[in-house]
């Protein structure tokens, strides 16, 4: 039997559910000799930000028990950047390149939407309330339902395609923050960001990453991520991407058996390059094994059935 | 230059010295893809847990004859010490070519002369990459000086490959082999200094920063160019994490990407050290 890998979020097509995370496959174009970039779901683009950003001083990363922290802070060359370098490269792909925007306040957040949505082949954007790197803005907007709501609602006035908002884990109630979105009209939900986290070097006696903290992710961040994808899905209407840890199929499956309507690949890009290919696979495998005529049969199949 | 995840068959491996070991890896009978000196690859370690990301290595010596790449590999932590228990048969997979390679001088016909004699510094494991970088140079009829500097003799490596190419200047931290201190104090820089031996065209460095900063100095002094390979903890290899950055006269740049080899002209290190 053929079953149908289409899946949608909101008002946005995906030919199946797999996209990559922001900021674990650059532009996509960086792992264009590993992956046919037009059989992905979609491609969000690393974080975008008005102005040109350094990001956080070196060392930025630790190797943490099946897992790693990261310290980036949103270095990028700006919006500008990508309209004019970037865009041209991937504007013919045939998935859907979605921009990854952050900014310091919801004016900035809005004005980098605004030159995002003039951009045609761009039909949806990931708004990022909840990079855990970076000391203004960031998460600092994603952890209170007022100021998700804040940012939501100043770009929403000033985008008018898909809008995904991307939520932080750190916080008390991951449900009351989707609501608070949904509420100023985002299209859909991504989780999780990666949880805040720290490594120290013993010998050194002083922490590994520069700024001290760092966000985690990999599979020890997955049945967190699980968990909160599960409690969102309850608490929404719109769709839910589900993040977090997800290195194969299974992984996956599981995400959008607790309600995911797409997944994002992130770090298990950095361990095996061509993992995306090989869950749009397994996904197929799946879908044929349990003959279903479309995936999204299974999106939150496995509500309902805890006592 | 074309990236390709390969799993190469470990043909053989070898301890050289009580942490360091050569792995030598093939694939299969098909060729490798093209490699260039300086350039490194990502290593997946099997079967260890405890590791979860790749491991950059350098590469040591592309044997295309018999289809070989060296990866020469100083066992420092889980990663590593898991590779140096493979046993050869064993498939690796490995991400690579990856990154930017040394300045490659064009070739020479005619005999060497001063005008194409490079020195080639090497600290600890840094030297690596080096081998693969001198057996180019003298592919392409060019000289290369090399300048290897270790704790003790103990810890130097493959010095019979590294001669049997070209002039070796040892130095060692103990004295046990060579002159006495950091390669940076070697004799050869005064006769250089002094006009008694010539300028090199170029030189190669890499090994810990501390060194490769007095390296670049020394070079800045002397009004020669130095490209230098750095080693900063990364991710993906790819430029897609931006882990890996180093400070630039164009601002943070990925080391995977943009490097691992510079220009030291473009870094901004010497501030830092």
């Amino acid at each position: 039997m053929n079953c149908s890998l289409l899946t949608k979020i909101g008002d946005l097509q995906l030919q199946n559910p797999v996209m990559t995370a922001s900021g674990t496959f650059g532009y996509g174009l960086e792992f264009a000799d590993f992956v046919d970039l037009n059989t992905l779901g979609g491609i969000i683009v690393k974080g975008t930000t008005l102005e040109p950003r350094q990001g956080n001083p070196y060392p930025r990363m630790a190797e943490t028990a099946q897992g790693m922290l990261n310290c980036v802070g949103l270095q990028n060359k700006g919006v500008d950047y990508f309209c004019n370098v970037i865009y041209p490269q991937v504007a013919g792909l045939k998935t859907n390149v979605i921009v990854n925007v952050s900014g310091n306040s919801p004016e900035t957040y809005a004005e980098c939407a605004r030159r995002i949505a003039e951009l045609d082949h761009i039909p949806a954007i990931e708004l990022n309330i909840s990079c855990p790197n970076v000391k203004k803005g960031g998460m600092a907007f994603g952890v209170t339902p007022e100021g998700a709501a804040s940012v939501v609602k100043a770009v929403r006035a000033a985008y008018p395609k898909t809008l995904i908002v991307k939520l932080s884990p750190n916080v008390t109630s991951i449900a009351d923050i989707a609501r608070a979105a949904e509420s100023e009209g985002a299209d859909a939900v991504s989780l999780i960001n990666t949880l805040m986290g720290m490594a120290i070097d013993a010998e050194r006696q002083r922490p590994i990453l520069s700024i001290g903290t760092g966000g985690l992710s990999g599979p020890a961040v997955k049945p967190v991520a699980l968990r909160m994808v599960w409690q969102v899905y309850e608490a929404v209407n719109i769709p839910v991407v589900g993040l977090g840890g997800i290195m194969n199929a299974t992984d996956a499956i599981e995400f959008m058996l607790a309600g995911a309507s797409a997944v994002e690949i992130g770090t298990a890009n950095f361990i095996d390059p061509t993992v995306t290919t090989k869950v749009i696979a397994g996904i197929k495998e799946y879908a044929e094994r349990h003959k279903l005529k479309s995936i999204t049969e299974i999106i939150g199949a496995a509500h309902g059935s805890v006592s | 230059m074309k990236k390709y995840v390969l799993d190469l068959e470990l043909r053989s491996i070898e301890t050289l010295r009580p942490d360091y070991v050569l792995l030598r890896l093939c694939n299969g009978t098909a060729p490798l893809p093209e490699m260039q000196p300086g350039q490194f690859v990502e290593v997946r370690v099997p079967d260890s847990p405890a590791t979860f990301l790749r491991r950059p290595i350098s590469i040591n010596k592309v044997d295309r004859e018999r289809g070989e790449l060296w990866l020469l590999i100083h066992t420092v932590g889980e990663g590593t010490r898991a590779l140096a228990r493979l046993k050869a048969g064993a498939l690796l997979n490995v991400v690579l070519p990856l990154g930017n390679g040394f300045t490659l001088p064009p070739c020479v016909e005619g005999g060497t002369s001063d005008a194409n004699r490079y020195v080639l510094v090497g600290g600890g494991v840094g030297t690596a990459p080096l081998l693969f970088m001198g057996e180019e140079l003298v592919a392409r009829g060019h000289e290369p000086i090399f300048m290897l500097g270790a704790r003790s003799g103990k810890d130097l490596l493959q010095l019979d490959r590294f001669e049997a190419l070209g002039q070796v200047c040892v130095t060692t931290e103990d004295g046990t082999v060579g002159e006495t201190g950091f390669v940076t104090q070697h004799s050869l820089w005064t006769k250089i200094r002094e006009g008694v031996c010539p300028k090199p065209a170029l030189v190669y460095t890499c090994g810990p920063k501390p060194m490769m900063v007095a390296v670049s100095r020394l070079c800045d002094d002397l009004d020669v160019a130095c490209e230098a390979s750095l080693e900063n903890l990364m991710a993906c290899g790819l430029g897609a994490c931006l882990c890996c950055v180093e400070n630039t006269t164009e601002g943070n740049v990925c080391v995977c990407k943009d490097g691992p080899v510079f220009p030291t002209s473009r870094l901004r290190w010497k501030a830092e050290c």
